[in-house]
């Protein structure tokens, strides 16, 4: 075990891990995380706590996270690379770590044009791989980046993220075979709503063997109403949705469009589940955390192990 | 080259409004290419200003030059006479025209009619963009001659991120995504097994992160 975390445990056991996702709140606001939290326990092996997700201000995740972790929720903190450099980053996640957190999502995070401080600056002073390889380092070799000894180090399990639909779609697998090597132990890819795109994806991965390596969770959510499908479709940079779904939402009208969202995206898991080499799903249901144990059970997921 | 872009009228007039006669001070070099500040710009912004202040019954008197460079001291030295002939001087080099007019005229007021934008290329007629962030120590070698550091919108070294489409960035679809451009250019070299390399965190410290940069060259003092 590297982490010992809930979600490491069921993945190396060979269950199909089901994980969701809670945005914190714009506010300091305890009660909100704990609502959120409470619906999804028994249904979520673990939770991904979003680190100021398209660059708004929101409760930390790791704050968000260690409350979640005090009511025997798993939390997956994300840390992104907007806005700290490797000092802040680092002091965090032993911050983190300390607080009992042993799940992290290292991503690049979204440029903070769209949040709402467009006018502010950003970091990036290291990328989602290099993260990876020092948060690994921090944990195998016992190292900070600089190279000095950490005498208690951090357990992590490292997870990343990775969208099979943006470009060059060839070199989607060579940069999460990157991943790979940088150290990462699990992948939660982007929603999949094309799932020919992303079978064809995972066929790649399985041609480099990286579905040996690493666990990969595909990543799936329901959609609330045809307008929210098509404004993903043509405004969500990265984001493939299928002409077919964007129909099936149109033609369930206003009325039956939520109940649509979820059939879809039960049928979606139902898909994925057959790809060779898929280990689980991630239920991004944010601002709708409710829906998901409706998600779970339909798609037989229950009871959790 | 440095490329910039002249301010706003009403912001040049509001800095200058107490002036009763200044100097306009062009740059012959970069921006003069980039059209921002050369010999045709100070006397269109020259005409502007008198415009303007008549208008407002604030007449002023304005004297105009261009050196060649407005950031060496030989050039600078120049415009000693009508400097000290004016109140102010309205500089429309880059910012280090500026500094220079400042360093060597200790007394004198200067205001910056240009913003410094970045270091780039006139890509053709009318539109210039970036391309280097003197950074300190280049990469372009790693990366098929294409800047990672400021072409790509996070200064990416390992990218491209989730974010690129159709070839653009997810900041701006008028953008192009840089690792998109490095991703075709090493294709076409036939060195796309270079990307799966992982470069290593870089070292800031030689880039503005590391304090003001200064270069001294004992070999070149006299
Ligand atoms: S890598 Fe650095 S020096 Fe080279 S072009 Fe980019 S910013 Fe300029
Ligand atoms: S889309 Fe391309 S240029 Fe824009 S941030 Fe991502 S990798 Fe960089």
């Amino acid at each position: 075990m590297k982490s010992g975390s809930n979600l490491e445990k069921i993945l190396c056991a060979g269950h199909f891990a089901v994980t969701a996702e809670l945005g914190p709140p714009k506010s300091v606001s305890a009660e909100v995380v704990y609502k959120k939290a409470e619906t999804l326990k028994g249904y979520a092996d673990a939770v991904n706590i979003t680190d100021c997700q398209t660059a708004i201000v929101r409760m930390s995740s790791i704050a968000a996270g260690s409350m979640l972790a005090s009511r025997g929720i798993e939390p997956i903190i994300q840390m992104t690379c907007r806005d700290r450099n490797r000092i802040a980053i680092q002091s965090d996640l032993l911050g983190a770590s300390a607080l009992g957190v042993k799940n992290l999502l290292c991503l690049t995070g979204d440029h903070q044009k769209f949040g709402n401080h467009p006018q502010s600056k950003n970091v990036f002073d290291l990328d989602s791989i290099q993260l990876i390889k020092m948060v690994k380092d921090m944990r195998d070799e016992k190292k900070f980046q600089c190279g000095e000894e950490i005498k208690v180090e951090p357990h992590f399990f490292i997870g990343a993220a990775e969208n099979p639909f943006s470009e060059p779609f060839e070199f989607r697998v060579l940069r999460l075979a990157k991943k790979v090597k940088a150290g990462i132990d699990f992948v939660q890819t982007q929603v999949v709503y094309n799932v020919e795109k992303f079978s064809k994806w995972m066929e790649m991965v399985r041609e480099l063997g990286l579905h040996e390596k690493v666990f990969i969770l595909a990543g799936v959510a329901p959609l609330k109403s045809a307008g929210m499908a098509k404004y993903m479709k043509n405004n969500v940079p990265g984001m493939d949705v299928p002409d077919k779904i964007v129909e099936r939402m149109t033609v369930a009208g206003k009325e039956k469009a939520k109940e649509e969202g979820v059939n879809i995206c039960i049928d979606i898991i139902d898909q994925v589940k057959e790809i060779k080499g898929v280990a689980g799903v991630h239920i991004m249901a944010i601002e709708w955390e409710e829906i998901v144990p409706e998600i779970v059970e339909k798609a037989g997921l229950l009871p959790r192990p | 080259m440095i490329v910039g872009e002249r301010k706003p009228m009403q912001e040049i007039l509001d800095m200058i409004a107490d002036h009763k006669k200044i100097f306009i001070a062009g740059c012959g070099t970069c921006v003069a290419v980039c059209m921002a500040g050369g010999d045709k710009e100070v006397s269109i912004l020259s005409s502007a200003i008198k415009m303007a202040r008549n208008k407002e019954n604030k007449p002023i008197e304005i004297l105009e030059q261009t050196p060649l460079r407005q950031c060496e001291w030989e050039f600078v030295d120049e415009l000693k006479d009508k400097i000290e002939a004016c109140e102010a001087v309205l500089s429309m080099a880059c910012g280090i025209g500026v500094q220079t007019l400042v360093e060597r005229f200790p007394k004198v007021i200067v205001y910056p009619a240009v913003n410094t934008t970045f270091l780039g290329l006139p890509e053709e007629q009318g539109v210039w963009s970036e391309r280097c962030g003197a950074c300190g120590n280049c990469v372009l070698d790693k990366t098929g001659g294409i800047c990672p550091i400021v072409r790509c919108s996070k200064s990416l070294l390992n990218g491209p991120c989730g974010g690129s489409q159709d070839g653009k960035c997810e900041v701006d679809p008028e953008v192009d995504c840089a690792w998109q451009l490095i991703y075709d250019r090493l294709k076409t070299l036939g060195k796309l097994d270079d990307l799966t390399e992982i470069l290593p965190p870089k070292d800031w410290s030689t880039g503005r992160d590391g304090g003001p940069r200064k270069i001294v060259r004992e070999d070149m003092k006299l």
